[in-house]
């Protein structure tokens, strides 16, 4: 039996109202191992102008490579407000296998809709000041000119920005998923 | 390490593309790089599991969040989600939102001049049953006009958003209701070349999910993403 998946639709301008119950920016419960920290930054269009009506929601391993674990699910969901900013409070996850055994670098893996998406962008986000950045064997996919936009920048102890800018220089890199 | 069966890649004109001039809102935010194409590692193909804590019965009657019944049109909109391979999808967390019966949002950024129904909030959710079953009981939504053009309306229409097994599995679409007039001027309908596709949007009128004398029934399944049968297989 073969079917075609269903056709994307926009998630429109009026998302909080389905989606606003499940706004999770602390992903990591008391007793969660790992390093926390903080990242926050903003949704940018085309004309430079904040987004304030995406849903980005991020997916990630514990600090032990692990995806979905009974202690730490992993999922954040934040709704950008006027000023096109997003936040999570999370742990830094472990490293998780990759293509051909390999291990990937510790990364976010980030879902995000909007008003004018018909489908949606798919990125990720890798750790500032991480050497397994180097041979991480999805960032290598990415043109080298390219790779820092999908690095946080640190902003102080535990704190991390990254931003997405949906057009344009600096344009955000994504994924074809 | 055991290599990972990836999802398979969309259907030609089945997905719409980023860009789309005619819903102007994608000119300033459809990417404009080329996309790097993403290998499914674990990080693809895992995806959050969602209890039941978190989901209410009481979560899937639109009609009853309120002290006093919504007006409109009572209806039961129910399907299944499968995926590609025919596979029921159990467990998966299904989110609809939507206008009143007038066509309004309860939503600070909806000017419409339409009146908000105290009685109804439109928004909903559910976890799908071990066959993949889903039911929502809510108000048939008032079609509403839109700034994307000049008289510019949008046809009758469900928000849904899905979580799968996986995060590439994750689907937002819009449920059509059959016969709308509307559909054939609405460019988020007409996103896709593929006219099939697009006709899956619209649900059907279900007499075996319509209640006699209470509400009518509306019958729309959801296929999400499957996988390859092996890893590497190529799919054009």
């Amino acid at each position: 039996m073969s079917l075609r998946a269903s056709t994307s639709q926009t998630i429109g301008p009026f998302l909080r109202i389905g989606l606003e119950w499940m706004v999770i920016e602390e992903l990591a419960p008391a007793g969660a191992a790992g390093e926390r920290f903080s990242i926050e930054g903003r949704v940018i269009d085309g004309d430079g102008k904040p987004v304030n009506d995406a849903a980005v929601e991020l997916w990630q391993a514990n600090s032990q490579g692990e995806y979905a674990s009974p202690d730490f699910r992993g999922f954040g969901r934040s709704l950008t407000d006027d000023a096109g900013a997003f936040r999570f409070r999370t742990i830094k996850p472990g490293r998780v296998p990759g293509p051909h055994g390999k291990l990937q670098a510790p990364h976010l893996a980030v879902t995000i809709f909007m008003r004018g998406l018909l489908k949606q962008l798919v990125t990720r986000v890798y750790f500032p000041d991480e050497p397994a950045n180097a041979d991480d064997p999805v960032l290598n996919l990415v043109p080298a000119e390219r790779r820092a936009t999908l690095v946080a920048i640190k902003k102080g102890a535990g704190a991390l920005e990254w931003n997405v800018v949906l057009q344009g220089r600096n344009e955000t890199v994504f994924f074809d998923f | 390490m055991k290599s990972i069966a990836p999802y398979r890649r969309p259907y030609r004109d089945t997905q719409p593309d980023y860009l789309f001039p005619a819903y102007a809102s994608t000119v300033k935010r459809a990417p404009t790089q080329p996309l790097v194409v993403l290998p499914h590692t674990l990080s693809e193909v895992t995806a959050p599991v969602f209890g039941y804590d978190e989901v209410k019965p009481g979560d899937a009657d639109l009609t009853r969040q309120h002290p006093g019944e919504p007006l409109g049109e009572r209806i039961v909109v129910s399907g299944r989600v499968l995926d590609e391979n025919g596979r029921p999808a159990p467990n998966v967390l299904v989110e609809i939102w939507q206008a009143n019966a007038a066509g309004r949002y309860n939503h600070r950024v909806d000017q419409h001049d339409a009146p908000i129904d105290p009685n109804f909030t439109g928004a909903g959710r559910l976890l799908t049953d071990a066959q993949g079953q889903y039911r929502f009981m809510t108000i048939r939504p008032g079609e509403y006009p839109w700034r994307n053009h000049h008289n510019a309306w949008r046809p009758a229409h469900i928000h849904f958003s899905l979580f799968g097994q996986a995060i590439v599995q994750r689907l937002v679409t819009q449920m059509y209701f059959p016969g709308d007039p509307l559909l054939e001027y609405d460019p988020m309908f007409t996103c896709v070349a593929d006219e099939k596709a697009r006709n899956r949007l619209v649900a059907a009128l279900d007499w075996e999910t319509t209640l006699p004398e209470y509400a009518l029934g509306y019958r729309f399944d959801i296929v999400l993403r499957g996988r390859e049968a092996t890893p590497m297989e190529s799919r054009r």
